[in-house]
């Protein structure tokens, strides 16, 4: 159906442009002196006209047209021909109306690239209209929520328990909707991973961009990058399968009680995924420091290590705290890793070998399978969103701000 | 040659017991005494020759201005004296240079020890981003010149001093070096490389993003450093060379063509080469 | 070291204080290189680990094993009014003949417990095979043949030596007795491990042994090329309106911090947009491919904007002033002379965005592609899951099969995206000679 409709429009338009382009010619009287543009601008004007409108047609209907379909169906129609006779008609009727306006004197070109620039413009704007969305879709349900389960419980109640009923008085009456222990999992294990990927990355960028020699780089670099296309639910399974047994192995070895899933797991594998960024981030900001500076150290007699420690990382922090600042935003928002590896269950605690669980694995588990959109619990996972998205932004502004300055120093 | 630098193994012996006659071993008697001297030194970048066979001495406590057209080898001459050539992978040296008779591309040489007695000062200025003191500092921090507190304020004060800066900056002092304007930056960057009290100062054109007076003062700075130091001096303005050096060495292609007494060479210059650039014909 | 002292600098001034310092201090230098190197040596060891743990996990998952039985196609238990209409054929009872053959090889297995043991042996796929047969060819009743049928996901797992049978009985699903049937069979010459041709091109399925990634593959393209077709055209219009067209308005300055903005958001937020937007606001059918590409070309839409932004920005402007110089329109400029020079840049853009896509899990999740789909999808508004949301629900199972089959399907994603972000790289290269 999706494929007739799309090649029996591609074919509307491959006819519309011979349409326009015959049309301006035959009215010139084949003397291009006498046309305002070329004979194929008027073809791509009526095509333009023809694919245009009955595009936007059959995409209103796709979306809008779905509701249409109960109805059709109760009176025994296949709601998917109207659609196609509205598509095809639209077209016909955008054909005629171009093909009427082609004169010797149309501006077709004109006409064409304004309509051009006009979708370019629109294209533009797909990416607010994407922001619009999230923030909206959001905030509706989170406000929702938020009439059910008071703003201040959510942000400092220490009971997170949103499958089973505790008070049956209780308002929502279907669980516990305390989220400081889903903010401290997410902690946690962003704790973790960023004590395995700062030392590491920030050494390895270090080694690369000092020491190693040219071959070594370029063949150590794209190694490490790697790391950070391997996608997430492949960490995801290394950590619950290899990672987390080998840990529950050692911890038993000496005598400490790990949890099957714990946030050390979760958090290191997400550490060794965030390798990358922290240590291409820092080596940027490295690179960023003038030669001169480490020429005019060097000159004086420091060791590399002594350049490094006390002219070129001073120079570089706020450029190496951008590039920190993004890998916890990073971290935040790591779903697949922390939904296989780290558990459930919302604990409060600080012990990094027992199970925790994070804001992304909650909004997962909440909405995974069937919703009812008028339940706390399904809405608690829109608050849960908004606070990660307001997180994660917020850090990632702070981020961009700080290396921007730290440029601009340099620049 | 290795990108990195071997540490060198404290010596065996008891430096008492060597023998002055033995650490002068390649200075031959009758010649001038010399701080540094170079005999067939060559240098490549890659494949490329830099230096071809560059014999040449330069005495203490005078400065030698080394000229010629851009890309003739004496920055790369210059960087020969305290290895920072080192720093391109590339680059490959062999012949000899010394410093006080002792042969720096020796295994046995620490760069790092070497830079603490060649100083050098670079075209543009490079202040660290710090504090006025903790560019000063540096240098006797990491030499581990001073062991308190009152001592290395003693070298601050004394290099800015020296540098000519003192007065200018002692009331800010905390503030950071690079909100001096760029003569002041200079001459923070040579109070930098006096503070570790070098024995040679190498200048890579020193002046040439400077205007005309903060020129004059580094001219006149210059000019009482040299009865501490030896200066070693690129320069491409032969004004300059003739005004401040005693001695200048005339580089053209990698090669030495003349060099002598200043005077000699911009009165009575014994190449025709060297009449052609030091007259603006070529160059 | 006889020229030691004619090289050392300052060999009468150097204290020993002095030189201790600066045997402190080159020490300090080599430890500090030796942090750097430890760094790169952890960071590739966990990379070879990770490699390494998969690739030995998941290569069983290409092969599976085989017993071959001498079958008798009893028309008692098939076709027993002996009319061949084929819907009594395929409900005829096949379990029975797989049991019949292997009773005749072990004559001795009485009892009801350790004949259902014997049974457990060989997969439910087995029935289904002969059922195949007997639709396929009804000429089939009445005789017999040896045909190789599928092992069960513990059998298959044993011939491979996934199961060691010095474990303590309690610690595995196959007993001794059942280890010793297979040993006997594999004496006989009866068991063949081959490729595993239904791992690419069965659909999901509760048994480990007959799921395969075929569904979600097919899943995967048709959600790729939804997001493919929806975000190519209009990330390359919206680079080129903003680096080529537009004023620097406030308008733009705001698209471009947006855009920004957009590309740090968690993916899992892109998954609660679909789900509210998508499905909820539009109605748009639950965990069918044209949702997820939707929510795919979302979010990878500001990755291909950025690419094609650098890309175009690298065009040299002397190839906009000539064309402009000729008398050419910006539109035409643009469309005639930057965007092809820019294009290898912007398809390098592309084919990484769309290697993040393939990877992508946590937004499918939302919109319902973790439903088990067992049909293969025939089209973009069919239930489907996808390669990586297949990964999940799998390694989620509690079968020890399924670990093999997890980590074999991950080595068929990381292949893809090996081969994508290879074909990227490559793009790059020539594009750079070129220029």
């Amino acid at each position: 159906m999706f494929l007739l409709a799309a090649l029996s429009l591609a074919g509307m338009t491959v006819l519309a442009f011979h349409v326009g382009r015959r049309r301006a010619l035959s009215k010139a009287g084949g003397r291009w002196g006498s046309l305002r543009s070329l004979p194929t601008q008027y073809g791509y004007f009526v095509a333009l006209w023809t694919a245009l409108p009955a595009s936007i047609a059959a995409l209103a209907w796709g979306t809008l047209g779905q509701r249409a379909l109960p109805w059709a169906a109760e009176n025994g129609l296949d709601a998917r021909i109207p659609g196609l006779v509205l598509l095809l008609s639209t077209a016909c009727a955008g054909l005629a109306w171009a093909a009427a306006k082609v004169e010797p004197s149309f501006p077709a070109r004109e006409s064409t690239e304004r309509i051009i620039r006009i979708l370019l413009f629109l294209s533009s704007g797909v990416a607010i209209l994407t922001t619009i969305g999230i923030v909206l879709s959001l905030l509706f349900e989170a406000l929702r929520f938020f009439a059910l389960v008071s703003p201040v419980e959510f942000f400092t109640g220490l009971s997170w328990s949103p499958q089973t009923s505790l008070r049956s008085d209780q308002v929502g009456s279907s669980g516990a909707f305390g989220a400081v222990p889903v903010f401290t999992g997410t902690l946690l294990i962003t704790l973790v991973a960023m004590s395995v990927s700062i030392p590491i990355g920030l050494l390895a960028a270090i080694y690369l961009g000092e020491y190693a020699s040219p071959r070594v780089r370029s063949v150590v670099k794209p190694l490490l990058e790697i790391l950070a296309g391997v996608p997430t639910v492949v960490y995801g399974f290394f950590a619950a399968l290899s990672v987390a047994p080998m840990i529950r192995r050692f911890g038993e070895s000496v005598g400490l009680d790990v949890s099957s899933e714990s946030a050390l797991a979760a958090g290191l594998v997400m550490g060794v995924m965030i390798i990358p960024f922290i240590s291409s981030l820092s080596d940027d900001a490295i690179a960023a420091v003038p030669r001169a500076m480490r020429d005019g150290s060097l000159a004086l007699g420091a060791t590399r290590s002594e350049t490094v420690k006390k002219v070129l990382l001073p120079a570089a922090l706020p450029g190496i705290v951008g590039a920190i600042l993004m890998a916890v935003s990073r971290a935040i928002g790591e779903t697949m890793i922390v939904v296989m590896a780290a558990g459930l269950a919302a604990r409060l605690t600080a012990n990094p070998l027992s199970a925790v669980t994070t804001v992304t694995a909650q909004i997962v588990t909440l909405l995974i399978g069937d919703q009812e959109f008028d339940s706390a619990k399904t809405l608690a996972a829109f608050a849960l969103g908004l606070t990660l998205l307001v997180l994660t932004l917020g850090i990632n502004l702070i981020a961009l701000e700080t290396v921007r300055r730290f440029r601009e120093q340099y620049e | 040659m290795t990108r990195s630098v071997e540490p060198s193994a404290p010596p065996t012996a008891d430096p008492h017991e060597e023998e002055p006659n033995g650490a002068r071993a390649t200075t031959t008697v009758g010649e001038p005494r010399a701080r540094v001297r170079a005999i067939g030194l060559n240098v490549f970048y890659g494949e490329k020759q830099a230096l071809f066979g560059i014999d040449l001495a330069i005495p203490p406590n005078q400065v030698t201005a080394l000229i010629g057209p851009s890309g003739c080898g004496k920055s790369t001459f210059l960087r020969c004296v305290n290895r920072m050539n080192d720093v391109i992978p590339t680059c490959r040296t062999t012949g000899r240079i010394e410093l006080d008779g002792a042969d720096l591309n020796s295994p046995s040489i620490d760069v790092v020890q070497l830079r603490a007695e060649v100083g050098m000062v670079f075209q543009r200025p490079n202040p660290f981003p710090k504090s006025i003191y903790d560019n000063v500092a540096y240098g006797p921090r990491i030499h581990g010149l001073a062991e308190t507190r009152a001592e290395l304020d003693d070298i601050v004060m004394g290099s800015l001093e020296r540098a000519g800066l003192l007065k200018e900056v002692e009331d800010r002092l905390t503030e950071p070096g690079t909100s001096l304007s760029g003569g002041q930056q200079q001459r923070l960057c040579i109070a930098r490389a006096i503070a570790v009290k070098p024995r040679v100062i190498l200048m890579d054109e020193p002046c040439s993003a400077l205007d005309p007076i903060a020129t004059a003062r580094i001219e006149e700075l210059i000019d009482e450093l040299r009865e501490s130091y030896t200066i070693i001096m690129v320069t491409h303005s032969m004004q300059q060379a003739a005004r401040i050096s005693q001695r200048t060495a005339f580089f053209h292609l990698g090669r030495i063509i003349e060099e002598g007494e200043t005077e000699q060479i911009f009165t009575d210059p014994h190449e025709e080469r060297t009449q052609d650039y030091i007259t603006g014909r070529f160059g | 070291m006889s020229s030691a002292g004619a090289s050392d600098l300052r060999a009468t001034a150097l204290t020993g204080r002095a030189r201790r310092r600066l045997a402190r201090r080159h020490r300090a230098e080599k430890r500090f290189r030796a942090y750097g190197f430890g760094a790169i040596a952890i960071a590739l060891g966990i990379l070879m680990l990770l490699f390494a743990s998969i690739v030995i996990g998941g290569w069983g998952a290409f092969f599976r094993s085989e017993a071959t039985l001498e079958i008798r196609f009893d028309a008692e238990r098939i076709d027993p009014d002996g009319l061949r209409k084929p819907d009594v054929l395929a409900t005829g009872d096949y379990g029975g003949l797989v049991r019949d053959a292997l009773e005749r090889l072990f004559p001795d297995v009485a009892g009801r417990r350790a004949k259902r043991a014997l049974r457990r042996l060989m997969s439910r796929g087995a029935a289904y095979d002969l059922q195949k047969r007997v639709l396929d060819n009804p000429a089939l009743i009445g005789q017999s043949a040896s045909i190789p049928l599928p092992l069960s996901d513990e059998a298959d797992l044993y011939v491979k030596g996934r199961i060691s049978p010095d474990l303590p009985e309690t610690e595995r699903t196959l007993s001794d007795r059942q280890i010793a049937w297979l040993d006997a069979l594999r004496e006989r010459g009866r068991i063949h491990t081959g490729f595993n041709p239904g791992f690419f091109s069965s659909g999901d399925s509760r048994e480990p042994e007959l799921a395969g990634i075929g569904g979600a593959l097919v899943g995967s393209l048709m959600t790729l090329f939804v997001a493919l077709i929806l975000c190519f055209p209009l990330g390359v219009a919206a680079a080129v309106y903003l680096e080529e067209l537009a004023p620097e308005t406030r308008w733009t300055r705001l698209v471009e911090v947006n855009i920004n903005n957009l590309a740090a958001v968690p993916s899992v937020i892109f998954g609660v947009l679909g789900l509210a937007i998508f499905l909820g606001t539009f109605g748009l059918p639950r965990s069918a491919p044209l949702v997820g590409g939707l929510v795919l070309s979302l979010r990878t839409l500001p990755i291909i904007i950025i690419a094609s932004r650098a890309s175009l920005a690298a065009v040299p402007p002397s190839i906009r002033s000539a064309a402009m110089a000729i008398g050419a329109s910006p539109i035409q400029v643009v469309a005639h002379h930057v965007v092809p020079n820019a294009l290898p840049g912007i398809l390098t853009g592309t084919i990484i965005g769309m290697a993040q896509a393939l990877g992508e899990t946590a937004p499918l999740l939302m919109i319902g592609m973790v439903a088990f789909v067992v049909d293969i999808p025939t089209g973009i508004t069919d239930p489907a899951t996808v390669l990586p949301v297949q990964i999940y629900l799998w390694a989620d199972s509690p079968e020890r099969a399924f670990v093999e089959k997890t980590a074999g399907a991950i080595i068929v994603l990381l292949a893809f995206l090996v081969s994508m972000n290879g074909t990227a790289v490559w793009l790059r290269q020539r594009f750079e000679k070129r220029t």
